[in-house]
């Protein structure tokens, strides 16, 4: 394989973000694998939000670097890092509630000038995977359930091949079959290269889909590795969460 | 693509066509209101027709300025300057086209009157988007400042149109054929306000298409609500704010030159006396709605003429009572916009 193959997709390396008076990451090193799910994990407060939007351009970092497949993020404004391939579910979700669901995946779809544009295939596999995109399809999107935001929420991430998903908080609200789903989802994005970064507070949904892990502590990454291997290592999982998987 | 079948259950969750009928009532309302304090069906029938023209020239011109406000956060206190540039640019034009606009006859006229609107949202384009780049940008997310700059910026405006021309109150009559009033029985309705509300309707017609039927429409709603997420989601929420800005500096433009032929004259202050119904309009609308701009501008229209007949002395006033009542009654406006 070559250099450039085994390289890291997303690299951060001593990343600083200030936001207002109050400095919320200290120094975030992070390596993000291609192709590869990594866990962001950490206590409420460790800075795990602020480094996915600090990613995203939605917060600049006040120093250190970012870069994506070797190109360096820091200069360019967040509706280029998305032009890049870079798909982002915010933990609010960002669901345009005055719109229909049909209307908040078209806006995803940067190809697309109407429905009609929208990429069949793809929507057939979104809709075999989030059920309620179909039902709820003309819909305005704002009445639906917090579940059913979150799937369209992702299904918006998904309706154009991205090369990188940084999802926050993707299970938060849904029901267990719900989330079985999102998990096979993962499964088959990561199955065709895709790179996905996630924030999961939901550990046992971290056990089942992580392949490396990172675990942030006021603002800093304090841990990464091979998720099996913290997986295996109560007691690191005790010093670092305070809890065991 | 496969259209999605419908659901085979009835959904949990109201549709699309689950419109919010009790502010578009709003309107009937207060016209069947005004029926028995008016008394005469043809005053009604005039003070109401008359309404309705002014709530569509007040729409026009608001109809941009609740989208600036609704995409950016900007509070715009400069947005009456395009109204006056707008109306006076038309002054010239009618002077430049007097054969045109003096002629007794309607084709000519109507020619006067569309090229006199084109030049002034063209001028009110290009002022707009000098305005947008020079005040706007550099107070972005600063709200103290762009109250102050802005209302700056209006004034150093109506300054500009006194230099260019005069400070003196120019009279704007309407071409031959648009003057004087269809008879229905006794109610008596002016021509020129019947122009206005086909005016105001394909304004209408074109920006609700724009909105709901273009992508571009789609991007200025989704960033009414959330334009960070527009921001995530590739596209330059900025460059849509210009595009907002200058297509709303245009419509004041295009509000100008009709409120101007309503009047009958121009002066350099007409944008600051219209600026106040303006706020009040899209204070009760729902910052970043154009329906509620719309609603608004009618229920203000409307009790404005019904007021300055049944007590003139309240008919300041009664503007404001109305935006109270709105509010005491949906606090965020008639059509409030979603997570704002």
């Amino acid at each position: 394989m070559s250099n450039a193959a085994n390289a890291p997709r997303l690299t951060l390396s001593g990343v600083h973000t200030h936001i207002g008076a109050y400095h919320i990451l200290h120094g975030v090193d992070l390596a993000v694998p291609r192709g590869q799910l990594t866990l962001l994990l950490g206590r409420n407060g460790a800075g795990k939000t602020t480094t996915l939007r600090t990613i995203m351009g939605l917060w600049k970092a006040s120093s250190g670097n970012i870069t994506f497949d070797g190109r360096d993020l820091n200069a360019l404004p967040t509706p280029q890092r998305a032009r890049l391939g870079i798909a982002y579910v915010p933990e609010s979700m960002g669901i345009f509630a005055d719109l229909t669901v049909k209307e908040n995946l078209m806006l995803a779809a940067h190809a697309a000038r109407h429905a009609g544009e929208l990429d069949a295939a793809r929507l057939e596999w979104i809709f075999a995977k989030f059920p309620a995109v179909k039902t709820f399809w003309n819909y305005p999107a704002g009445k639906l359930s917090g579940g059913q935001k979150q799937m369209v929420s992702v299904a918006r991430a998904l309706v154009e091949p991205r090369e990188l998903l940084i999802v926050d908080e993707p299970s938060k609200g849904l029901a267990p079959a719900i989330i079985d789903n999102l998990i096979d989802t993962f499964c088959e994005l990561k199955a065709q290269g895709v790179t996905i970064l996630l924030v999961e507070q939901n550990l046992e949904f971290a056990r089942r889909l992580g392949d490396t892990v990172a675990v942030m502590d006021d603002g800093r990454v304090v841990h990464a590795g091979a998720m099996a291997a913290f997986v295996e290592d109560d007691a690191l999982q005790q010093e670092l969460m305070g809890l065991a998987l | 693509m496969s259209t999605p079948a419908k659901p085979a259950v009835a959904p949990a969750v109201p549709t699309q066509r689950d419109i919010d009928w009790a502010p578009l009532l709003l309107v009937p309302a207060l016209m069947l209101l005004a029926l028995p304090l008016v008394g005469a069906p043809s005053t009604w029938v005039t003070l109401t027709v008359a309404g309705l023209a002014m709530g569509m020239i007040v729409f026009v011109i608001a109809s941009g300025l609740t989208l600036v406000f609704g995409l950016m956060d900007v509070l715009h206190f400069g947005h009456g300057v395009f109204i006056a540039l707008g109306a006076f640019v038309a002054t010239s034009v009618f002077a430049a086209m007097g054969g045109l606009a003096g002629a007794d006859a309607l084709l000519p006229n109507l020619v006067a009157v569309f090229a006199a609107m084109a030049a002034a949202m063209a001028a009110a384009t290009i002022v707009g988007l000098v305005f947008e780049r020079l005040l706007v940008r550099p107070v972005y997310g600063l709200h103290l400042k762009q109250i102050l700059i802005t209302m700056g910026g209006m004034i150093i405006g109506e300054e500009l149109i006194k230099t260019v021309w005069g400070a003196q109150q120019i009279p704007f009559e309407l071409p031959p054929t648009l003057r004087g009033a269809f008879t229905f029985g006794d109610a008596m309705i002016e021509k020129y306000r019947v122009l206005a509300i086909v005016i105001g309707l394909i304004v209408f017609a074109l920006l609700a298409w724009t909105l709901n039927r273009t992508k571009i429409g789609l991007l200025v709603r989704a960033g009414v609500e959330n334009g960070e997420m527009v921001e995530a989601l590739g596209y330059r929420i900025r460059r849509l704010f210009v595009a907002v800005f200058a297509a709303g500096s245009a419509l004041a433009g295009l509000g100008g030159v009709l409120w101007g032929l309503y009047q009958q004259n121009v002066v350099p202050q007409m944008g600051a006396q219209v600026n106040v119904l303006i706020f009040i309009v899209i204070i009760i609308g729902g910052l970043g709605s154009t329906a509620g701009a719309l609603i608004g501008a009618l229920l203000v229209g409307l009790m404005a003429n019904y007021a300055g007949y049944l007590a003139p002395k309240v008919a300041l006033f009664s503007n404001i009572a109305l935006m109270v009542a709105v509010l005491l009654w949906r606090p965020s406006g008639v059509f409030p916009v979603a997570n704002r």
